[in-house]
């Protein structure tokens, strides 16, 4: 196939390592996640679950999804989409954590 | 991927990778948001019925559910690395990883098909009288459970599907090192699944 | 000539749209292609196709009205009939609307390009559009009777009637994926289709305005897909998520109705507000004043609306502090609109203006919005709110925006564009006719519903106190006036497509936008050649457009 542009030709010798590196973290981090719902840590149990959750996501994201090694562009619409579900839901939650 | 002329307008067909990419991935967050409304009314009515929730939350199998967290983050392992296995020219090695992510989305919603018949066994579903006879924290998580767990099973099927394809393809040498934003699409909607559970699992198995 | 024939199909690159005959021909050619041109009209077709029925269930509506008792048709078939009128004129034709038609048509030729990016996820919206149609109109028939909800579908109500609810709500839903298809593909095909030299501040604002637009489609709707889905599966299955007799919360539905239904608005009126940009300067003989702030404020618009949602919900029971967040937010939003308006007035302003059909829609528009937007600031004071929610203030309120605003954008654009996309041209005369028979029609219906809403007049309700009937003979004579208008101005655009003036020139109005460059009606591919844009933003028809072809003159 003539004329495929820059962006869409193959690159040879890809690496596994770092997805396997991710996969590690990703299971530890599942492990401290679950180890962790065992202990009381009171009113911060929601925001570390959360936490922990997020930063897996944001492993998926930007090595699985590839996000990392794309244009700005999309990392500039991840965080357009992640602010619109924020600002959402604390305008939303305000409603019912106040009087 | 050019099709005979006939059925297009332009003879050429305009090719454009990060184009498709940006569509899939503005698609993807159409998922996000679909999955975002209803973690909404899962905080607000967890906010409003803390202890119900706790209660209910015990009555679901930690294990099952950290079990199928590693199944899945490791078939999201797999098919990126079927990625990586096509771009290096190994077809091969990319079709034995797109199996493996088949298997184990299979086994995932093999456990989940366990974990339901578990508690429908027990009489706890939508609709049960054993189940409206509960307090209403307990009603809506249980509720909340089901839909939200449906929803995502539903989403891992479609997902298996989209791979199936891509399997499809790749055997037929249809996707190659030259021609793959195909299985990138199919894998980034497989990873979006992923990233769903990574968040229905703390919150429905791990808040006791 | 470059053409390539095969076995007596013509592949000819440089005929009409119109006249193209791919591998399918006749009707099929039409519902199965992939051209944006073909698209559009498709959406226009089957749009005014709903609109009709929409306009009729409002005319039994204000029939009714007439009398305070019982008059004309049941209160069960009354509140079916609103329902009806909601959903059809919402979902399927303002929802869609602009970008659907005229988003689709000239997006791509706006930006120099040949086609969106995906043109069969294009054809695929339509199909979902028809069949989301379909399935509504369907509801009507189904035993139960259609929806007598609302178009707002409000939980108890919802899960406890018998009609039709769970259909209408999938027709709904159905429609959604359309309307976010649609998102995607113009968000896409703005980043990477525009032309070699159009930068993002060389884009015209229509494109802008369809940009914005984009993105709510895309983060909104989603939201209101799963709230539908989810009281779907509540019918259904008896879950519990929002229904009060199994623990759920009411009020939790409308936020979520809400967090999607307000920014749909502007879903309605950013692609009106863009085509009002267009159309004001051409007709001023003057440059777009303060171009950057009308981008910048589509943008803002479509930030800013999707915070202000439960101003719908003042009087429902929310906290205090929510109230007072969310009233503050919306006359934040209100700020951007004026912008563009006095945007609009400035390039007016010492302007060469020449009244054509179009430009008269574009003023009725800056008028008739700005009633709308100023009304709506009013019903966004917390106070005057507890008075006039759920009153025909509301109603007279979203119709000076939405038909005022949008529906008149859309018969400005559809004047503006009609020589353009057919390369026929309409009678003037009938055309103007039909305005004054719009606007007046348009104001005696809708502004004693401010007056008598304010009054204390319910909406949604079938009969009323004496004391409120003139206001509604008024309003209903109105709406004969405004149906006439209607029935004129179509008339004479098909009377024009079938014997109308021929039009081969390519710009007719004088317009600088790139639309105005190729031939009329369109080839196929829009362009010989993918132009290179090396002027500034509406400087194309002053610099000679730089278009890389031997021959722009055929």
């Amino acid at each position: 196939m003539e004329n495929i542009p820059e962006q869409n030709q193959k690159k040879n010798n890809t690496g596994y390592t770092k997805y396997i590196l991710v996969w590690f973290a990703l299971i530890i981090l599942t492990g401290l996640t679950v180890s962790l719902a065992g202990m009381d840590l009171g009113r911060i149990t929601v925001a570390t679950a959360l936490l922990i959750a997020s930063i897996k996501s944001s492993l998926v994201l930007s090595v699985f999804m590839h996000l990392k090694s794309e244009q700005k562009a999309f990392k500039v619409f991840v965080l357009v989409a992640l602010f619109f579900i924020v600002v959402s839901f604390v305008l939303l939650f305000s409603d019912y954590s106040s009087y | 991927m050019i099709s005979a002329p006939e059925n297009t307008a332009a003879v050429n067909i305009h090719r454009d990778d990060i184009g498709t990419r940006m569509g899939i991935w503005l698609f993807l967050f159409t998922e996000l948001l679909l999955f975002g409304g209803m973690f909404f009314i899962y905080s607000i009515y967890r906010f409003l019925h803390q202890n119900e929730f706790h209660l209910a939350a015990l009555e679901l199998n930690v294990i099952v559910g950290t079990f199928n967290t590693a199944i899945l983050l490791t078939s999201s392992l797999t098919i990126a690395l079927s990625i990586a296995a096509i771009q290096n020219d190994n077809k091969k090695l990319s079709v034995i990883l797109q199996i493996m992510t088949l298997v184990l989305g299979a086994a995932f919603l093999v456990n989940k098909y366990f974990e339901w018949m578990t508690k429908i066994n027990h009489g706890i579903y939508p609709g049960s009288d054993l189940l409206l006879s509960r307090k209403p924290g307990e009603i809506l998580f249980f509720g909340l459970y089901y839909v939200m767990t449906g929803l995502h099973g539903l989403h891992v099927i479609i997902g298996m599907v989209l791979i199936a394809v891509m399997l499809r393809l790749t055997v037929l040498n249809k996707i190659d090192s030259n021609n793959f934003v195909r299985l990138e699409a199919a894998g980034l909607y497989w990873h979006l699944v992923d990233i769903i559970w990574i968040f229905l699992f703390p919150l429905f198995y791990l808040i006791t | 000539m470059r053409a390539r024939k095969m076995n007596n199909v013509n592949y000819n690159k440089d005929v009409s749209y119109l006249e193209y005959k791919g591998k399918y021909s006749g009707l099929p050619g039409w519902i199965f292609s992939t051209d944006h041109k073909r698209i559009g009209i498709l959406y226009l077709v089957t749009m005014l196709s709903f609109f009709a029925v929409g306009v009729s269930f409002g005319f039994m509506i204000r029939l009714k009205l007439l009398f305070p008792g019982n008059a004309i048709i049941s209160p069960q078939t009354y509140n079916s009939f609103f329902t009806l009128h909601g959903v059809i004129m919402i979902f399927l034709f303002i929802i869609p609307g602009l970008p659907a038609v005229f988003g689709n048509f000239f997006l791509p030729i706006m930006i120099g390009a040949k086609d969106v990016a995906f043109p069969r996820i294009n054809l695929l919206s339509w199909w979902l559009f028809l069949t989301g149609g379909l399935l509504a109109i369907t509801s009507i028939l189904l035993p139960g009777g259609p929806a007598d909800t609302g178009w707002t579908f409000y939980i108890p109500y919802s899960v406890r009637t018998g009609t039709n609810v769970i259909f209408t709500m999938f027709a709904a839903f159905v429609l959604g994926f359309s309307s976010i298809l649609t998102g995607i593909n113009f968000v896409t095909t703005i980043h990477r289709l525009r032309a070699p030299g159009m930068g993002w501040f060389k884009m015209p604002l229509f494109p802008w305005s369809l940009y914005a637009t984009g993105w709510i489609q895309i983060l909104a709707t989603p939201i209101i897909g799963i709230t539908l889905l989810l009281v779907i599966i509540e019918r259904l299955f008896r879950v519990g998520i929002f229904d009060p007799s199994l623990g759920g919360d009411p009020i939790l539905y409308q936020h979520l109705f809400w967090i999607y239904s307000h920014p749909a608005v502007y879903i309605m009126i950013l692609p009106a507000m863009g085509v009002i940009s267009e159309i004001i300067p051409v007709f001023s003989g003057r440059t777009i004043f303060g171009y950057r702030f009308i981008a910048y404020s589509s943008l803002a618009i479509a930030f800013f609306g999707s915070l202000v949602w439960a101003h719908h919900m003042f009087t429902a029971g929310m906290s205090n502090t929510g109230q007072f967040i969310f009233s503050l937010l919306t006359f934040l939003v209100a700020i951007p609109s004026a912008v563009k308006v006095f945007n609009w007035v400035a390039t007016l302003y010492k302007g060469s203006i020449r009244v054509e059909p179009p430009l008269m829609y574009a003023l009725a528009f800056i008028f008739l919005f700005s009633i709308g937007g100023l009304t709506g600031l009013m019903q966004g004071a917390l106070s005057v709110n507890i008075q006039i929610h759920a009153t025909s203030f509301i109603v007279g309120h979203f119709h000076y925006v939405m038909f005022g605003g949008t529906g008149f954008g859309m018969f400005a654009a559809l004047h503006y564009w009609f020589p353009k996309m057919f390369g026929k041209m309409y009678n003037i005369k009938r055309a103007k006719t039909a305005f004054w028979f719009l606007l007046i029609g348009f104001n005696l219906l809708y502004f004693p519903m401010l007056i008598m809403g304010w009054l204390g007049m319910p909406r949604r309700y079938y009969s009323y106190l004496p004391e409120f009937q003139p206001f509604h003979v008024a309003s209903t004579i109105g709406s004969w006036i405004l149906i006439t208008g209607l029935i004129i101005l179509f008339a004479n655009l098909i009377i024009a497509l079938r014997k109308g003036k021929i039009v081969t020139e390519k710009n007719i109005w004088g317009g600088e936008t790139l639309e105005w460059q190729t031939a009329t009606p369109p080839i196929v591919e829009n362009f010989e050649e993918i132009p290179v844009v090396e002027s500034g933003f509406y400087e194309y028809k002053q610099n000679n457009i730089q278009l890389v072809e031997e021959d722009i003159n055929k």
